[in-house]
């Protein structure tokens, strides 16, 4: 496959392919920085590879081209993913992708943002994750991890400009015909909706501009949960990485542990056992289902219906006393380990997972009762909030998001890891890709998922969920207290870390939101060089504007219900 | 001679039977009168209002399977007081922006609008504060006080969600009050009378002698009335105006303290209220079965009391049935948009309750009352009204049966009474 895309790729670009890799199978293309938009266009016309995933720079000090940046583009058909690198030295511009991909726009400011790379005709070249009066590139390496800045202004997302051009393009779109000068900037109000807005789960932030309560035109801001996750992930062992990811989508903790840990695999060429991966599954799932009530529930109270909110709550409640039970904690569950995991599961796990899955059924027929059939619902999320099929992957949506619009893309599906492929389970799709397929994308996935948990309790075979490879897993007790080995090997792992050979891999699966990923790159020590996440909340939140543009203000909120927008792996 | 005064002397004469003309001291008696009654009045408004806030947040909690406040006082039937004296002894926040005059008066033009129409409720046979030959009127326009409360509260916070919530408010209870009007004209059209006694005594003690059931447009009157009602109160699903998660609690949203207890006080008498017209209006009010209200006032001493006591009952427990309703309607619906709203008003609601008003006129001349046609209309309204209250019976029934059962699968034993958490 890989062979047959570097051919074409050096038929037609010739001499600008500078080189290809395809370390763990991930195919890497170096070319000139001038012909990267060809490049892109070619893959994205002609190899089907029609969504752009993630934009990773990566600083080199000692290179002569300093930095390089990375385009992830991937194929929602078939199982092709290209990585397309181009190195520029301090200064030096990368011609910018936003007229193909529209998800470009915010993927290139994270790298300027952090790495200072200018890009080229970019539309809006900001910072995103920093604050704007930030100093310096936090993600070079020459910006010590501990020096922090104070910041207090915030920023005004809308000039007295923009305002005035916001409403001369509402007056044409309500009267082509006209002068332009319907609504008057003075008619129009900015509100801020967020960062302290109680339906903007978290820190996000919109500005938009009002006309009545119609809204106008808006922008988003992002960055106030930004903790420098991706720094920090430098600065510590490939271990010590893992409790980290517990905090990136706060909602599924358990499915980044996993995703984080098959990164790391792949990078050390190892596989897991069976035992651990039918665990890996079942804990991803039931994270998935919980990350999925999660959603509809505060989805349904931001729509004002309150009582379907404890409904799904009721359950998650219960499934979180599954994790507790297994993890000790309900939130940072920190399960997961490089090759296997933290432990085995405990005595009558599949008998308390099967009573909490019968508590599934009931609140879901319950809620989709209530909420099915209901007047007011269907008017408040039917075609509120669509985005067509074509924006959605232009804008690098994945996940329930992605599959409302009738794309049936899932990575478990596409890419089986953790044996996937040996499940059966379907995958659900809307039409409309408005705030109603979303939820009831969500609430069909729930059952799927439920599905594969039974598959694996049946399946659940014996063994060890941890490999066999003292470079990797830490040894067990008694042979640290009882065997010099077994000191040395405890001494080596937690104090110089994994020694993860150098090279580049990309580990990913079907997060709760969509396709996370982790892209590791990896320079023979103990810690990472780089370590990138690719949140799918990211991709969708750069749409979010778009998406109520012309809507009102309670279906700007009903719509960020049902993108599921989780600020902590948004920002980082 | 204004109208303070007017009512003044209508209580004196219904309490005292004597013309307070006839006294020294005219303006002092007045004073005290009115005085007096306010502060009954006020005691009757702050004991309904709680206690319904209580019910409201038990029966929410059943209904989202918790528990609800259960602390204060057994089964927590004191948690209202508890909050008063909390709301009480918080400060007094005015935010530097705000407009304070405007933001300091407007919990108390909310809370007068809710608190005067307690004046022309019939709780009794004898029982009301004033028996205006203007009632209904009265009615209407008290209750309207409530926008200018809402609308200064909303301007004066000085805050863009506050002020949403003021304006989306303000355009709802205007937009609102038009086909509560017209309902309530169809019960003025076949009483023939403003006054809140008179509608009461037109109608009878037995179902078949409501204006709900007199005919099918009087049926449908009262269900438009009572959707207006809901939409006036800002209640779910019309709760715009405090969109918590949408304009973050609207007009109410700097307010702290006693300030804020004031909305939430006007609210849920406001719900009171509200179940209360719907009682007297349509379903018959305190009329006794089998008594005619000629009867009770011929009666004296004890036995008066007695009659008296048995007709207050009745009243409340019609209107505390419809409260409940109303409670049960907002944790079960999601909310409405601001669009959406307006076009239910104005494109249904509007036109029906005018159709309604042309129906009963209609009948009222076509149909004499008394006559076969009138017996025939009433006896098939009843029937239509005992059905839908049969189902309803019979699906709360099948309800608490599934309930029993999930208890006794939960606990092992069986249950004495709604049980207050479900698995």
């Amino acid at each position: 496959m890989s062979d047959r895309l570097v051919q074409a790729l050096r038929r037609e670009f010739g001499e600008t392919i500078l080189a290809t890799d395809d370390h763990c199978q991930d195919l890497h293309v170096r070319v000139a920085a001038d012909r990267l938009p060809a490049v892109l266009g070619y893959l994205k016309t002609r190899e089907d590879c029609t969504l752009l995933g993630d934009v990773i720079g990566i600083d080199y000090p000692e290179r002569a081209q300093r930095f390089e940046v990375v385009y992830y583009l991937r194929s929602l058909s078939l199982p092709r993913q290209v990585w397309v690198q181009v190195g520029v030295a301090e200064g030096e511009a990368v011609p910018s992708a936003t007229g193909l991909f529209r998800s470009a726009d915010w993927h290139e400011r994270e790298v300027y943002d952090l790495f200072g790379v200018p890009f080229a005709n970019h539309p809006d070249l900001r910072r995103i994750l920093c604050h704007h009066e930030f100093e310096g590139h936090a993600l070079r390496k020459d910006y010590p991890i501990e020096q922090g800045q104070e910041l207090g202004e915030p920023e005004k997302l809308y000039s007295d400009r923009d305002i005035a051009r916001a409403a001369h393009r509402a007056s044409l779109a309500r009267n082509p015909a006209g002068a332009g000068d319907e609504i008057h900037a003075t008619d129009l109000l900015t509100v801020n909706l967020g960062p302290s807005h109680p339906a903007m789960h978290g820190c996000l932030r919109a500005e938009v501009l009002l006309d009545g309560e119609t809204i106008v035109d808006a922008r988003a801001e992002i960055g106030y949960l930004h903790r420098c996750f991706e720094k920090e992930a430098e600065d510590h062992t490939w271990a010590q990485v893992m409790p980290y990811t517990d905090r990136l989508n706060y909602c599924s903790p358990l499915l980044n542990n996993v995703i984080y840990a098959l990164a790391v695999e792949k990078l050390l060429e190892i596989e897991v056992p069976p035992r651990c991966k039918a665990i890996r599954v079942i804990v991803s799932e039931l994270s998935r289902i919980i990350d999925h009530l999660v959603c509809v529930g505060t989805n349904l109270v931001d729509m004002g219906a309150l009582t379907m909110y404890w409904y799904t709550f009721n359950v998650r409640e219960a499934m979180y006393e599954i994790i507790e039970h297994l993890c000790g904690s309900r939130l940072t569950t920190n399960y997961a380990r490089i090759g296997g995991l933290s432990h085995d599961l405990y005595p009558g796990f599949e008998a308390e997972v099967r009573a909490k899955l019968a508590m599934l059924d009931e609140a879901v027929t319950e809620v989709v009762k209530l909420a099915a059939r209901n007047r007011i619902f269907l008017d408040r999320t039917l075609g509120i909030g669509a985005i067509s099929r074509d924006d959605a992957v232009s804008h690098g949506f994945t996940g329930p998001c992605l599959r409302a619009c009738g794309v049936a893309y899932d990575a478990r599906k596409l890419h089986p890891h953790l044996d996937y492929q040996e499940y059966d389970f379907d995958v659900p799709t809307g039409e409309d890709g408005d705030t109603h397929s979303r939820i009831m994308v969500r609430f069909a996935e729930m059952i799927q998922s439920k599905r594969i948990i039974e598959q694996a309790l049946r399946r659940l075979p014996a063994g060890p969920v941890n490999v066999d490879d003292p470079r990797v897993v830490l040894p067990p007790k008694e042979k640290v207290y009882g065997s010099i080995e077994g000191v040395m090997n405890q001494f080596k792992l937690i104090y110089e870390g994994i020694r993860v050979p150098a090279g580049t891999a990309y580990g990913f699966g079907e997060g709760g939101n969509g396709e996370l990923g982790f892209y590791c790159v990896a320079d023979g020590s103990g810690r990472p060089y780089r370590m990138k996440v690719r949140p799918p909340c990211f991709p969708v939140f750069g749409a979010y504007p778009r998406i109520i543009r012309g809507g009102m203000i309670s279906d700007a909120i009903a719509t960020l219900g049902s993108l599921n927008i989780i600020a902590g792996e948004l920002d980082r | 001679m204004n109208i303070i005064q007017h009512v003044a002397n209508l209580l004196i004469r219904s309490v005292f039977h004597a013309d307070p003309a006839s006294w020294p001291w005219t303006w002092l008696v007045q004073a005290v009168v009115i005085g007096i009654a306010a502060f009954l009045a006020f005691a009757f408004v702050a004991i309904f209002a709680g206690p319904v806030s209580w019910i409201e947040r038990r029966i929410a909690g059943r209904i989202q399977s918790r528990i609800g406040p259960n602390r204060v006082g057994p089964q927590g039937v004191l948690q209202w007081l508890a909050d008063g004296v909390k709301c009480w002894l918080k400060e007094d926040l005015v935010p530097a922006a705000a407009d304070r005059p405007l933001f300091l008066a407007a919990p108390y033009l909310v809370f007068t609008g809710m608190f005067g129409a307690f004046v022309v409720l019939p709780f009794g046979a004898q029982v009301v504060a004033a028996d205006l030959n203007v009632g209904i009127l009265y009615l209407l326009a008290i209750t309207s006080l409530v926008v200018v409360g809402l609308l200064m509260a909303g301007w004066g916070s000085n805050s863009k969600w506050a002020l949403f919530g003021g304006v989306r408010s303000a355009a709802q209870l205007v937009s609102y009050e038009v086909p509560s009007a017209f309902s309530l004209l169809c019960v003025v059209l076949l009483a023939g009378t403003l006054s809140t006694q008179g509608i009461v005594a037109a109608q009878g003690g037995w179902p078949w002698d409501w204006f709900i059931f007199r005919n099918p447009f009087m049926f449908a009157a009262f269900f438009l009335y009572f959707t207006a009602a809901i939409a006036e109160g800002n209640r779910t699903p019309f709760d715009l105006p405090e969109a918590e998660s949408e304009i973050v609690a609207g007009y109410n949203i700097e307010y702290s303290g006693m300030r804020f207890l004031f909305f939430l006080f006007a609210e849920w008498a406001n719900i009171w209220i509200m179940a209360a017209i719907s009682a007297f209006a349509f379903l018959g009010g305190w009329q006794i079965p089998g008594i005619a209200p000629e009867q009770i006032a011929a009666t004296k001493g004890w036995e008066f009391v007695g009659w008296q006591a048995l007709s207050w009952t009745i009243f409340l427990v019609k209107a505390t049935f419809l409260v409940f309703v109303v409670i049960q309607i907002r944790w079960t619906l999601p909310r409405l948009r601001v669009d959406q709203l307006m076009i239910t008003c104005w494109k249904y609601l509007v036109p029906l309750s005018m159709l309604m008003v042309l129906g009963v006129l209609v009948l009222l001349a076509l149909v004499p009352e008394g006559g076969g046609a009138d017996t025939i209309l009433r006896g098939a309204m009843v029937g239509l009204g005992l059905a839908v209250v049969l189902v309803s019976a019979l699906r709360v029934r099948r309800t608490f049966r599934v309930d029993r059962e999930h208890y006794r699968e939960m606990e092992g034993r069986d249950l004495w009474y709604p049980p207050y958490r479900l698995p």
